[in-house]
């Protein structure tokens, strides 16, 4: 197991290397495009590490988490094309209003349980995904053009690709690093513990609802977050952003890479994107191939990539 | 006497036409081991469910330490000292040993709104769990993961995560189910050393240790008492002989 363990630790070292690479890569190769799609991999790994949160860890599989994207996402969008530039303004903004979203989804969607978990979580993402195209003031269903990416007064340039780009990679380290300490922490064991045996939970004295609620709110903050980097790394938020395909995305991301691992998702998101590249390279269909590699994943390496190199699931 | 740890008054609970509770009443005094016996089907998982608060009784009450707990949710009649331990094995199947004792520990410790610090780490957890652990003589298993442990573990593990709180009273469910004759008789061992410091409830079907441990031995037959008092008297009652010590109608004359 020791080996497997360190086959762990070598793939998280080379991929960070990668990663923190990619800009000096792109600028020795002159391809442009390898940081547009590096940029977004890092973005869809923040969202994909924060359901984790609560589908790994949390046992609650919500098929909503592109949402907080979209909120996230018009948030910064609706307040530039107000004419609200700043990102001490906008950021704050669209992880509030993805908090306060993510407060009365789970509120609501947590007294259900398995499929009807599931199902509600989509409800509400859809309802949200339909508010948006009827946003005619902000494009409807066509979206929203963002003429100037958030403003930070001198302190960071992010039009400047590179600078966007190391913004993002930091944010999904803290990001992993806040997951982290999140999950063994007395709050990340009794919400594990309320995924294994959530009477047995309740049975010790811990009123888990309030605790799994809490989680859902964090989970879709973080996600917000990542809408918010989505909007500028794109320069545009369209209801798109928050389709139930979206949410599928997510949570191939977080199975493919390793549910209830701290990289996994971050393994997931950066297999999933690049395959969907270099499939649909290949040919339009690209999904008849991605869809059975899935499936061998699921049915024969149950943890994902992140099981694969050794990675036992905590607790 | 002093007033009762325990007071159940009246207790009426039906699933459709099944009557599980019929007019039950029992009470259990502080220091007391309060044996509840009956044969299949006579409402003990419903009593202990009501009880702990997963189910409602259509009507009578529950009184805990002197307050009405009769519609308290499970996790604040847990946090009064009503500690439950489960017939069928309850646990954390996927957590080590003593991250399940460590969790019981965790439920009396204020809020678990502690976002950062390493659980695993904080000495006020595990030491208590450690100390539940060697109670039960569990502790050479405290870093094994739950599932792998025997049945009679996790027998004993039950017992040592209602420890683990601050119990007033351990409400058991058939703390021997399952368990072999050797396993039983250390599992009898370690209910009549728990018995000099706790108030118990006992469900249990294994007649020799419920007449080796129990103070009081009440009789349930179709949801309904049907007898109640000292063990000597209980054996002798030929109304609950026939209806569960399975002795025939004339020898229980002899």
């Amino acid at each position: 197991m020791k080996q497997l363990a360190n086959a762990r630790l070598v793939a998280v070292v080379l991929v960070g290397a990668a990663l923190a690479l990619q800009p000096l890569i792109a600028l020795a190769t002159g391809n442009g495009f390898l940081l547009v799609i590096s940029t977004r991999i890092v973005i869809m790994a923040i969202a994909a590490v924060s359901l984790n949160l609560i589908l790994g860890y949390g046992g609650m599989v919500s098929f909503g988490h592109a949402a907080y994207l979209g909120i996230g996402g018009y948030a910064v969008g609706i307040l530039a094309q107000s004419g609200i530039y700043s990102g001490f303004v906008q950021w704050p903004v669209a992880i509030l209003a993805s908090a306060a979203f993510a407060l009365v989804i789970g509120i609501l969607s947590l007294r259900t349980r398995g499929v009807y978990f599931i199902m509600i979580t989509l409800a509400f993402a859809q309802m949200i995904y339909y508010v948006a195209t009827g946003l005619d003031d902000y494009g409807g269903d066509d979206g929203l053009t963002i003429y100037r990416r958030s403003q930070f007064g001198g302190l960071i340039d992010l039009s400047n690709k590179a600078v966007f780009y190391y913004l993002c990679l930091a944010l999904l380290a803290a990001t992993v690093f806040v997951i982290w300490r999140l999950v063994n922490s007395r709050f990340g064991l009794l919400i594990q513990g309320a995924r294994s045996n959530d009477r047995r939970m309740q049975a010790l004295g811990f009123p888990t609802y309030r605790y799994r609620v809490v989680a859902f709110v964090i989970a879709g903050t973080i996600c917000g977050l990542a809408g918010a980097l989505l909007a500028n790394h794109t320069d545009f938020i369209s209801p798109a952003a928050m389709h139930w395909m979206r949410s599928g995305d997510l949570i191939v991301m977080v199975i493919l890479g390793g549910i209830r691992s701290l990289f996994g998702p971050v393994f997931g998101a950066i297999a999933l994107l690049v395959l969907e590249e270099v499939l649909s390279e290949i040919t339009e269909y690209w999904q008849i191939i991605l869809g059975p590699l899935f499936l061998l994943v699921v049915l024969y390496a149950r943890r994902g990539i992140d099981g694969m190199l050794g990675g036992e699931p905590h607790g | 006497m002093a007033e009762p740890l325990l007071e159940v008054v009246a207790l009426n609970k039906r699933f459709g036409g099944v009557v599980a509770s019929d007019d039950l009443s029992l009470d259990v005094a502080p220091g007391e081991l309060h044996a509840v016996i009956g044969p299949n089907g006579a409402g003990k998982t419903t009593l202990v469910s009501q009880l702990a608060g997963e189910v409602r009784p259509d009507s009578g009450s529950i009184r805990f330490a002197g307050r009405d707990i009769t519609r308290l949710p499970v996790h604040r009649r847990t946090m009064l000292g009503l500690a439950q331990s489960f017939q069928i094995t309850t646990l954390l199947l996927d957590f080590s040993v003593i991250d399940n004792v460590a969790l019981a520990v965790q439920a009396w410790a204020g809020h678990s709104f502690r976002f950062w610090s390493n659980a695993r780490l904080d000495p006020a957890l595990r030491q208590p769990a450690l100390a539940a652990l060697a109670r039960v003589g569990l502790q050479d298993r405290a870093h094994v993961i739950t599932s792998r442990l025997s049945h009679g573990e996790h027998r004993q593990l039950e017992i040592a995560m209602a420890l683990a709180g601050r119990p007033r009273l351990l409400l058991l469910d058939e703390p021997m189910a399952g368990l072999g004759p050797e396993e039983s008789a250390r599992m009898v061992e370690l209910l009549r050393e728990l018995k000099r410091e706790f108030s118990i409830l006992l469900i249990e079907h294994d007649m020799d240790a419920v007449f080796a441990l129990a103070d009081r031995i009440t009789v349930l037959v179709y949801g309904r008492v049907i007898d109640s008092g000292e063990p000597e008297r209980i054996r002798a009652n030929v109304e609950v002989q026939r209806a569960y010590l399975g002795v025939p109608r004339g020898a229980a004359h002899g």
